[in-house]
């Protein structure tokens, strides 16, 4: 019983640990999100420290990763022998490495607040340092951050010029490095201006008040790809990530996005393909349920999100079926997914019911699980659909929740029988769909913790090599 | 015409947060021919509105509703008989014209000279007619009443009532609604008790007012069921699948369709009774056209049923175009029921009394109850009281 609970906590904590980010959703406060993710954190991290750990080597979210490499570095007396905390410490720089960079320098100001200043901390953070590929750029673009990191563990900056800019402006005239040379000159120079990093360019725009357009135009070669995508000058959409891409069509006006209709399908399928990878066409006949219902909307601040996953996850289970055998049925019952948008009630259990219709291999449930018309109607069917007309699980049934339910501290299920799992991006769909299979109740904590140590292996591998 | 009729309006599943219960009303088909928009008022809201009877009438008026029936939107009309904007709305542009807000409101209900629409303050419109209910006082000049209230009668005549924004957990709900294809309109339960029931001729109209029901006004019932009450429980689906119950995928959709059936006809027999079944006293405001604006009156009986006060346009078969309501708390009901009862005896306490099957003490304690103290002269009903004591 105990080995169950367990395994259900884990889960839990994944579910959480994938979708959750402290931000506002559609029917939770920020404030309500951010308590409810704190509870599971420390519950997870007190109870069960090894699988907190190996949390860090599965597809969660970059909040969530910060947030418990910040856990485990205040807490190293609970970490049990040094075995385990150099098995940590692994797990954390392999981590680290794969966080974007303002992430890491948020996560080591806030260690600073919080006054972690302790060997392993100060190692850690050494290290990433040291392999940052151009710390001039990281001086320049992220200087303040830069700053209080050196400062918190006591480093050397990568060079005297870099420690000079940091902790002595004024001492040189000139830089021989050609960024901090240009961080220099743009303050008197416009042309220097592009010779910066967009973020930081930006600022001297606007002081030396260059027209926005011009601004864009000639700062475009130095953007990065997610901002070329935020301010719609991106030249090759498709080599935008899947999800990103999907939030991206989702702003543009109806009338654009019929204009723009091949090219955007285009890039959609080729992100898709990219994301499917060796799984292209190999899951048989495909029917998915996928919501659009007006909840999908999300917040202020996560715009859309719950239906960019929903159209994302359209066109990668278009590309992981097999040609020609996928259905998509939107709670709306629109047939365009181009031209979605949030509106209506979720008639989740009667979508199901079509999508059971058409006889698929497997059914995937893209919602938030909020069914409402009628209330518990798709539990029902699935159960009944479980227990009566496929109780020899022909079909499999899985649902994946883009939305963290505060008050239940999981994503919200739809029926015991079928599993959950937690969504933030698309492209991890086959992964997720993996991990919902342990999630129908069945499974003990050995087996799961298996298949941590498994993905911890390679995880670790990948980013050995 | 004596109930509301909400012919043509289906129920769909309702939709709950905490303890508020929104159950859709969707129509098949639009209404024909009248279409309901929203005119905005600046500043606070504070409105005094002249009632012309040298009464004036003062609210917090956030919104006025104006219906128009000049079938405009309809597509072939669009070229006869089609209003042009009425004198000072803005056409396009960005942002509101700065200006000073000027809050003098002629009347509950108006038409424009010349115009094919009326513009009428939601709520407010009802909640006139129930603060009037006899406005005038006693008829007759029985030495029990005080000279002001022979006077100037009820006057003034007050009643408080909660914005909602300041009922807990209402703007949530609202926010969250998913609204259906098709919607005209809705019924709210807090704590599962009705406590405004709203319906629009066009689901495009619905769409637009939807947040306003943020604004309006809801009773001191509401508030308190919506601040003390639990959470109420979802209607959830069950589906019964006993032996030999359910064999393919069709009887599934069938039991499935069943559920939504059953819900609808639970809730019309159940939870909306005591606003359907009813018998209204209506009072015709304003006929255009082919519709009628009616604002209605409960019978005010005090058996423990709900009673609702509202207006109401109805089409030609009498059928709801546009309904609003207000839930009248308990004590409302018991002042309506009051004066109902005192005007019946001609303002007679003694005869009053016995209709009520009381004694005289207790209706001139009831009348103070109801805050209408100020209404009696007080050292006749003193001598009078003593009296009676006595003898």
């Amino acid at each position: 019983m105990s080995e169950l609970v367990a395994a259900e906590d884990v889960l839990l904590f994944v579910n959480a640990a994938v979708t959750a980010t402290g931000q506002r959703e559609f029917r939770s406060s920020a404030a309500a999100q951010h308590f409810s993710l704190r509870f599971v954190h420390e519950y997870v991290r007190v109870n069960y420290r090894p699988v907190y750990a190996a949390a860090l080597a599965l597809d969660i979210n970059h909040h969530n990763a910060a947030l418990i490499v910040e856990q485990l570095l205040r807490t190293p007396h609970e970490a049990g022998g040094s075995e385990a905390k150099r098995a940590e410490g692994r797990l954390i720089a392999a981590r680290l490495a794969l966080l974007p960079p303002q992430r890491v320098y948020r996560l080591f100001r806030s260690l600073r607040a919080a006054g972690v200043n302790n060997r392993r901390t100060r190692a850690i953070v050494r290290a990433w340092l040291a392999a940052r590929p151009d710390p001039a750029l990281d001086a320049v673009k992220y200087r303040p951050g830069l700053k209080a990191a050196l400062r918190h563990v006591h480093g050397r900056p990568a060079d005297d010029e870099t420690g000079d800019f940091l902790f002595a402006p004024g001492r040189r005239v000139r830089y021989g490095n050609a960024t901090l040379d240009a961080y220099r000159r743009a303050h008197y120079e416009q042309g220097a201006l592009y010779e910066l990093p967009f973020t930081v360019a930006e600022g001297f725009a606007a002081r030396h008040k260059v027209p926005r357009a011009v601004f864009l135009e000639r700062i475009a070669p130095r953007m990065t790809r997610l901002e070329q995508l935020r301010t719609a000058r991106a030249a090759d959409l498709t080599v935008m990530p899947l999800t990103r891409l999907a939030l991206y069509v989702l702003s543009l006006p109806f009338a654009e996005r019929v204009e723009r209709r091949a090219e955007l399908t285009h890039a959609l399928r080729a992100a898709a393909r990219r994301a499917a990878g060796p799984y292209a066409g190999s899951w048989g006949r495909v029917a998915a349920v996928l919501d659009d219902s007006f909840s999908s909307s999300g917040s202020a601040v996560k715009r859309r999100r719950p239906l960019a996953v929903a159209l994302g996850c359209h066109f990668l289970l278009e590309a992981l079926a097999a040609p020609g055998a996928y259905t998509p049925l939107w709670t709306s019952g629109g047939s365009d997914p181009l031209l979605v948008r949030p509106y209506g009630p979720t008639p989740l259990g009667l979508r199901i019911l079509d999508a059971l219709e058409t006889g698929p291999d497997r059914v995937v449930i893209v919602s938030d699980g909020w069914d409402n018309a009628p209330p518990g109607l798709a539990g029902e069917v699935l159960r009944v659909w479980r227990t009566r007309l496929d109780a020899e699980r022909r079909t499999s049934v899985v649902h994946l929740n883009p939305v963290y339910d505060a008050e239940g501290f999981d994503v919200r299920r739809l029926a015991p029988s079928v599993p959950t799992a937690g969504i933030r991006d698309a492209e991890d769909l086959a992964a997720l769909v993996e991990i919902a299979q342990f999630a129908e109740g069945r499974t003990g904590f050995a087996e799961l913790g298996a298949y941590l140590d498994r993905r911890v292996e390679l995880f670790l591998k990948e980013a050995g090599g | 015409m004596t109930r509301i009729d909400l012919t043509g309006l289906d129920v769909r599943p309702a939709q709950v947060w905490g303890g508020v219960r929104i159950v859709p009303l969707v129509r098949a088909e639009p209404v024909a021919g009248l279409r309901l928009r929203r005119e905005l008022y600046e500043g606070s809201g504070l409105a005094t509105v002249d009632l012309g009877d040298r009464t004036t009438y003062t609210s917090y008026v956030p919104h006025g509703f104006v219906a128009d029936w000049t079938g405009a939107g309809a597509g072939a009309g669009a070229e006869q008989g089609v209003e042009s904007a009425a004198y000072g709305t803005v056409l396009g542009g960005e942002g509101a014209p700065p200006c000073v807000p000027v809050r003098r409101v002629h009347r509950l209900a108006k038409r424009r000279q010349g115009e094919r629409r009326l513009r009428f303050l939601p709520l407010h419109l009802a909640l006139d007619g129930y603060l009037a209910l006899h406005f005038g006082g006693p008829s007759v000049v029985w030495d029990d009443w005080s000279r002001k209230a022979l006077g100037q009668g009820l006057s003034p005549r007050a009643e408080a009532a909660y914005a909602g924004w300041a009922v807990p957990g209402l703007g949530e709900a609202l926010r969250i609604f998913e609204l259906h294809p098709g919607q005209c309109g809705l019924l709210l339960y807090v704590a599962d008790a009705l406590a405004a029931a709203f319906v629009v001729p066009h689901p495009d109209d619905y769409r637009v007012l939807h947040p306003t029901l943020v604004e309006d006004l809801y009773g001191e019932l509401v508030h308190q069921y919506a601040y003390y009450g639990a959470q109420v429980p979802e209607f959830t689906a069950r589906i019964r699948d006993g032996v030999g119950g359910i064999r393919t995928l069709a009887d599934l959709r069938a039991a499935a369709r069943q559920e939504e059936r059953a819900w609808a006809e639970a809730h019309d027999g159940l939870m909306a009774r005591d606003l359907l079944e009813t018998s209204y006293a209506f009072e015709r405001v304003y006929r255009m056209g082919d519709f009628d604006l009616f604002r209605f009156l409960p019978p005010f009986l005090r058996d423990g049923r709900e009673q609702h006060i509202g207006e109401l346009i109805t089409d030609h078969k009498g059928r709801a175009a546009y309904l609003k309501t207000f839930r009248l708390s308990e004590k409302q009901i018991r002042k309506g029921h009051l004066l109902r009862r005192l005007a019946d005896r001609d303002w007679h306490l003694e005869a009053t009394a016995e209709d009520l099957g009381t004694t005289y003490a207790e209706v001139v304690r009831r009348i103070e109850a109801a805050g209408l103290g100020g209404l009696l002269d007080a050292h006749v009903v003193a001598r009078r009281t003593r009296e009676k004591e006595e003898g």
